[in-house]
């Protein structure tokens, strides 16, 4: 098989892994090797579905012992298959990025013979390219579900950030989809990972030279709407998983069709992408805002609602929060304002030093107004006559918006 | 009103502050040389580039503003802007009229311009820092022309120099007919003497017999892999074109169809 046609075949069966980040390594160029790292990473490029292309996002193969249904690469599927030499991906690798077309690479494969035998390869590409290439880009490896723990730590000394897939939210949704696997097989990679870089740590306050070992921490991926999952379960799933093995991110990806399986949502069902967005929001109040992920989602409300964002969807729940004076409320409450961001509470913090805050200022702050002002008291604010109700509020601001988000003007299909 | 006119340099502006200062100047209007048109009314006078005084400004500045102050101050002058000339020029003033670091004082207007300049200048520094494609040629150098907004170069060539350390380059600025090549060793500003036509060609389009023997293998194989790692299930052209706008579709390789 040629080149390129391996190239394509390992490049579509990788693209459903929606992690592309290149950020949070810190790797310089030593000795003129190639390459290094920024803090905040570059995309290089975009795809015609506006996701980033910063990484060589690839399958070493998609051979796969394993048959998981909402997996294209699963046994039972009659597509193209295809592997990679370990040459091959080195050298696909250093080419594009010495061409500036990449910030590293994103390596993950199917499972073939076995998962030891798999991540041997995994890890002699990765030494290879660190060693003998001198390569010090971003490198994104995936972890194989049931390789033995010496592989995997050997790996993390190469690897700027490592990942595994839980993939179904719940076990029994991964029970029923792929009978022949488990959620603790995820766990005990994290936790042996998280272990190390908390020992690595520990020792790097006692001695200057310690191995850098994942540097850019660890993520996982959680497949929305294959299974009938609620957004609480889904979210619960990722705070746990933010907890116990303190994740850098979990990616939400919405489920694409790939199969005729009764078991799941047909082909050309349109992805929930608006769903997605709302998980991903919820996910940053969980980590930016000071949210507990039970504030937002529980057993009276276990689904985020689509129609709004979910920080005014929880301050139309709870009036009795509001209106929130921003001249003097502390910055933990301005954060809670609907339509104002963690930058704007930041300037809002600052700027009240010097005087107090009018509407128009906040406005040049970056607060968005058509929602904040419902929630907020300011200098100039006007007594009103009668306070508003949540649903009076939800009415205003919806009609404000409603062509951005009525599902007629979705453009994102 | 008297008229400074400058070269359009650094050093120029900076000297106009200097002469401003030994000449107890009034009002003083800032136009470089390129866009100056004679008056019949005001005095002018020509700034003479003087880098013994520039450096003695560039001093006092940084004294002023600091380093991060300074920074934004080159990046607002690399944006070529004529109004931004004569902020920077107002703003130097203020810097040395009122003393401090008036830099975060976002309620004064040429304070406000300068740092809203300097922001389109970094976006841009950060644009070509993605966009760039070198191509290789037969002799082992990696080529790449573009046409920045704004003078952006002096500001990528440590991220490049960084992070390609060894291998040679050259991005050369085809707007401004210079470039950068790094020669495995030291970063230099370049002139080329290009051809009338070879002055002609835009991004990708380099002349094919003088690319390595495996360039066009592996601008196809990024072409494929960019096609085959989108999900057409998810398209939505209005984000693609809004994070790569149009006008850069011309550097990229997987953006161009090259006949190779």
């Amino acid at each position: 098989m040629r080149i390129e046609e391996k190239l394509n075949t390992l490049a579509d069966a990788a693209k459903y892994d929606v992690s592309c980040a290149s950020s949070g390594g810190t790797r310089k160029n030593k000795e003129k090797g190639l390459g290094n790292s920024h803090q905040s990473g570059i995309c290089h490029s975009y795809t015609e579905d506006g996701r980033c292309v910063s990484l060589l996002k690839i399958l070493l193969t998609n051979h796969c012992i394993y048959d998981c249904a909402f997996c294209v690469s699963r046994r039972s599927n009659d597509i193209r298959r295809a592997a990679f030499k370990v040459q091959e991906v080195v050298d696909l690798t250093i080419n594009f990025y010495r061409r500036n077309y990449i910030e590293g690479l994103f390596l993950s494969s199917g499972i073939f013979k076995n998962a030891d035998y798999t991540m041997e390869r995994l890890l002699q590409i990765v030494k290879k390219l660190r060693t003998e290439e001198r390569f010090h880009g971003y490198i994104h490896l995936k972890t194989i579900p049931g390789a033995s723990e010496l592989l995997v730590r050997e790996a993390g000394l190469y690897a700027d950030r490592m990942s595994i897939n839980l993939e179904l939210p719940t076990a029994d949704g991964l029970k029923q989809l792929a009978p022949e696997k488990s959620h603790d097989e995820v766990k005990r990679p994290l936790d042996w990972i998280n272990k190390s870089m908390i020992q690595l740590n520990e020792e790097r306050r006692l001695m200057r030279h310690v191995p850098a070992f994942v540097p850019a921490g660890q993520s996982t991926q959680l497949v929305v709407g294959a299974t009938g999952e609620s957004d609480k379960d889904i979210l619960y799933t990722a705070d746990r998983f933010y907890r116990d093995y303190g994740l850098k991110r979990v990616y939400y990806s919405g489920y694409i069709p790939v199969s005729e399986d009764h078991r799941l949502p047909g082909i050309g069902s349109h992805p929930p992408l608006l769903r997605e967005n709302r998980l991903y929001q919820t996910d940053w109040l969980m980590r930016f805002y000071g949210f507990e992920v039970s504030e937002l989602l529980n057993d009276d409300h276990p689904f985020l609602e689509t129609a709004i964002d979910p920080k005014l969807s929880w301050a139309l729940r709870h009036p009795q929060e509001f209106p929130v004076d921003v001249n003097t409320a502390d910055y933990r409450m301005i954060l809670r304002v609907p339509g104002i961001g963690v930058g704007s509470a930041q300037k809002i913090v600052q700027a009240r030093k010097f005087g107090k805050l009018r509407f128009d200022q906040l406005r040049k702050i970056g607060v968005a107004l058509n929602r904040a002002r419902h929630f907020i008291w300011c200098a100039d604010s006007a007594v009103p006559a009668r306070e508003a109700s949540p649903a009076e509020i939800r009415q205003h601001i919806l009609a404000t918006q409603a062509r951005r988000f009525s599902p007629a003007q979705l453009t994102l299909f | 009103m008297e008229t400074y006119v400058f070269d359009g340099s650094l050093t120029g502006l900076l000297s106009a502050v200097f002469t401003f200062y030994e000449r107890k100047s009034g009002a003083v209007k800032l136009v470089g040389q390129d866009e100056y048109q004679p008056d019949l009314l005001g005095g002018q006078l020509e700034i003479y580039s003087d880098p013994g005084q520039a450096a003695r400004v560039w001093k006092g500045l940084a004294k002023q503003i600091g380093t991060d102050g300074l920074n934004r101050f080159y990046a607002a002058f690399l944006g070529e802007d004529a109004t931004g000339y004569q902020c920077l020029f107002d703003l130097s003033r203020c810097i040395f009229d009122c003393g401090g670091n008036v830099m975060e004082d976002f309620g004064n207007a040429h304070v406000l311009f300068v740092s809203q300049l300097a922001r389109k200048v970094h976006r841009e520094k950060h644009r070509m820092e993605a966009f760039v494609r070198f191509h290789k040629m037969a002799d082992g150098l990696f080529v790449s022309v573009v046409e920045p907004d704004y003078n952006v170069l002096p500001l990528i060539r440590k991220h490049f120099a960084d992070r390609y350390a060894d291998q040679r380059w050259l991005i050369y600025d085809g707007r401004r007919k210079y470039g950068l090549y790094y020669d495995g060793d030291r970063t230099e500003e370049v002139e080329i003497g290009f051809s009338e036509r070879a002055a002609q060609l835009r991004g990708p389009s380099l002349p094919e017999n003088l690319l390595a023997e495996d360039e066009e293998l592996y601008q196809r194989l990024w072409r494929g892999y960019f096609n085959h790692t989108n999900i057409p299930a998810r398209k939505n052209t209005k984000l693609h074109i809004r994070h790569v706008p149009k006008r850069y579709w011309r550097y990229l390789t997987e953006k161009f169809d090259l006949h190779l």
